[in-house]
């Protein structure tokens, strides 16, 4: 664990809905440059921690600290949470389906982001070359000039994930991922998941085990807002608490 | 390299050659420079509606990119009249009240002079004494800068609140009508110190310039008119062509999605309110002196909607959009309003276009959403791309 330290610690963490604990006490670790899988059954709260983490929902109690030393992102908002270097991808595929998928490569790309500065913005032959780059990895080189509405659904997901690496956030938070793709297509979402996670932290929330076996790596499952187990994927599908919530229905 | 936005939008280029022929054109056949074929108050009347055009701009800045439905903007542009009123309205009666005192037999003391110009101004609400708020009038400079000063810093107020309590949507939209309604209402009071619902009057007569007709002055504000739609619409394309304009288009379509693309979507948008505000009100400003007189009622809030309707009916998105539709929409309502169009009798009732012109606006506004939903922008965009084919 030493060559690994901690990047993101969530501590005591629960978040009520309405009188419904979404989240009750959950606490997990993610280090510096790790892939990890979330899963566990609809419902289990694996979004609402992702809103959490990223400020989009207010925990009632608990503490996350990223970063070192840690700084208490309870008390940023979203843009501000998104440059200490946390970018998160949504479970439907959001990308500006008007804009190109250079524009939306272009407006990714880590740079300042105050206003000022983006009016006076213009795109040199480095930042160019980075989005073709990208562009090269997630499959979309020669769609550059496209309208990213006129993308097919994976090809969506995939020019998210580019927007995420042109973030070049520390922290990956990524959310089923998988969703809707062709097998073909989520052999290569793994490939490039697990390509990202070899500089950075990764986490992916997932649904098929199948998926999770592939990305393999450490997986935490979750179950009414809470870590039922952690471990190998070996390890959780054996455990007797997840094959009864979980695998055994 | 990226290319100039100039390449990129031809539509640029386009738009300022026909803004210029149309203002060179005007000239040549209007009263004070040429042929005379079109009179002095129908060359203010092209003035205005080049006013109306820049004010369209700013809403399709506002809306059209940023998804801000701004029901306000056109009390910034009539903050934009007043502060400039208020300087032609006390500098010239300034001229009036010292060349009556000039025979007097003693010259007239500063103090003799402000308490004549005081009741000239103010008499009609009860009052001779100046306002506070009147303590820079006779500056022109500083009258200027208040032009852009005072609606920029309501802007800013306003949507510093609005925005940061992430206030969206409908809920921002019936906010800015509240503002532009109170704003009204205040100035409506007589003691708000901009004479009530009286307003502002004679802003036709520039001071300094009192031997010049008004068919030159009218040419003089043609121009100055068409240079800032001009200025406005290369500002506005540069604006959006880059980075920037991909990020306000962004928040338009998605702004939870952009913030956590790290963008504080609250600065974009303070900083997009703001700036639009102050194109309104630099039209508001050149409107005012070819209209004559400015009063509360300008700013009633039913003004910010037509404004958001002449957008919609010219197409939002693409800033000739507007230009057309605030052009069409206001040139054809004054045509309407103005009794020329014969009425039509029907035996038992009389079509008086006068009151049935908003109906026929209120239709062709349902037309237009539901038949052509890009406007008449829209249309033009479709012939465009038929004759590249
Ligand atoms: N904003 C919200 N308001 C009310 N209930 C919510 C809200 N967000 C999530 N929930 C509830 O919290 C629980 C966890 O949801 P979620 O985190 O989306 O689950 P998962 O992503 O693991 O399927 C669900 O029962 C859901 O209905
Ligand atoms: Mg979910």
């Amino acid at each position: 664990m030493s060559k690994n330290p901690t990047l993101l610690e969530v501590s005591g963490v629960s978040v009520t809905f309405d009188g419904f604990r979404a989240i009750n006490n959950l606490s997990f670790q993610i280090g510096s440059a790790e892939l990890r899988a979330v899963i566990g059954p609809n419902g289990a709260g694996k979004t609402t921690m992702m809103d959490i983490i990223t400020g989009k929902t207010r925990p009632d109690t608990g503490k996350v600290t990223y970063g070192r030393p840690g700084k208490n992102l309870l008390k940023m908002n979203e843009s501000a949470i998104a440059r200490v270097g946390i970018g998160r991808k949504f479970q439907r595929p959001s990308v500006f389906e008007s804009q190109t998928v250079f524009d939306n490569l272009i407006m990714a790309l880590k740079k300042s982001r105050s206003p000022l500065d983006v009016v006076f913005y213009r795109r040199d032959d480095s930042d160019v070359s980075k989005v073709e780059k990208l562009a090269a990895e997630i499959g979309l080189a020669d769609q550059l000039q496209r309208l990213s509405g006129e993308l097919s659904h994976g090809q969506k997901q995939w020019l998210e994930i580019g927007m995420l690496l042109a973030q070049d956030p520390q922290l990956l938070l990524v959310d089923e991922p998988a969703a809707g793709m062709t097998p073909e297509e989520r052999e290569k979402t793994t490939d490039i998941l697990r390509k990202a996670a070899e500089t950075r932290a990764v986490v992916v929330v997932e649904h098929d085990m199948e998926f999770v076996r592939r990305l393999d790596c450490r997986v935490t499952v979750l179950h009414e807002g809470a870590v039922l187990a952690e471990g190998s994927i070996d390890h959780v599908t054996q455990d007797q608490a997840v094959i009864d919530v979980y695998l055994g229905r | 390299m990226e290319r100039s936005f100039l390449i990129r939008q031809p539509s640029v280029l386009i738009f300022i050659g026909l803004l210029a022929l149309f203002t060179i054109g005007a000239t040549i056949l209007s009263e004070g420079f040429g042929l005379g074929l079109i009179s002095t108050s129908f060359i203010k009347t092209l003035g205005k509606t080049l006013c109306l055009c820049l004010i369209a701009l700013a809403m399709d800045l506002v809306w059209g990119y940023c998804g801000i439905l701004s029901l306000g903007h056109f009390a910034f542009f009539g903050l934009g009249g007043y502060m400039i009123g208020m300087w032609l309205m006390y500098a010239r009666t300034e001229q009036i009240v010292i060349n009556s005192l000039a025979n007097a037999p003693l010259p007239p003391t500063s103090g003799e002079i402000r308490d004549a110009i005081g009741s000239q101004i103010f008499g009609v609400v009860g009052g001779s004494e100046i306002p506070t708020i009147w303590t820079f009038a006779h500056s022109f400079p500083i009258q200027l800068t208040l032009v852009v000063l005072v609606p920029g810093l309501l802007a800013l107020v306003f949507g510093w609140l609005a925005f940061r309590s992430r206030v969206t949507g409908v809920y921002l939209s019936i906010l800015t009508q509240a503002m532009t309604l109170a704003l009204a209402l205040y100035l409506f009071q007589n003691d708000s110190g901009l004479r009530g619902n009286n307003g502002l009057s004679g802003l036709q007569n520039i001071p300094g310039a009192s031997n010049v007709s008004q068919d030159t002055i009218s040419i003089w504000f043609l121009w100055a008119s068409a240079l800032a739609l001009g200025l406005g619409y290369l500002f506005a394309a540069w604006l959006v062509s880059g980075k920037f304009g991909s990020v306000i288009r962004a928040i338009r379509d998605d702004e939870t999605r952009v913030r956590y693309l790290g963008y504080s979507v609250e600065a974009y948008k303070l900083v997009v309110f703001v700036i639009t505000a102050v194109i309104a009100a630099i039209a508001g400003a050149l409107y005012y002196p070819q209209a004559g007189i400015i009063n509360p009622a300008e700013i009633a809030p039913i003004a910010s909607i037509y404004l958001a309707v002449w957008v919609a009916i010219g197409g939002r998105g693409r800033l000739y959009g507007a230009i057309i539709g605030a052009a069409f929409v206001s040139l054809i309502s004054s045509w309407f309003t103005s009794g020329q169009v014969p009425d039509v009798p029907l035996g038992f009732y009389t079509v008086k276009w006068v009151d049935w012109w908003l109906v026929l606006l209120g239709f062709g506004f349902v037309l237009v959403t539901l038949y052509a939903p890009k406007g008449l922008g829209g249309l033009f965009d479709r012939l465009v791309r038929r004759q590249d084919a």
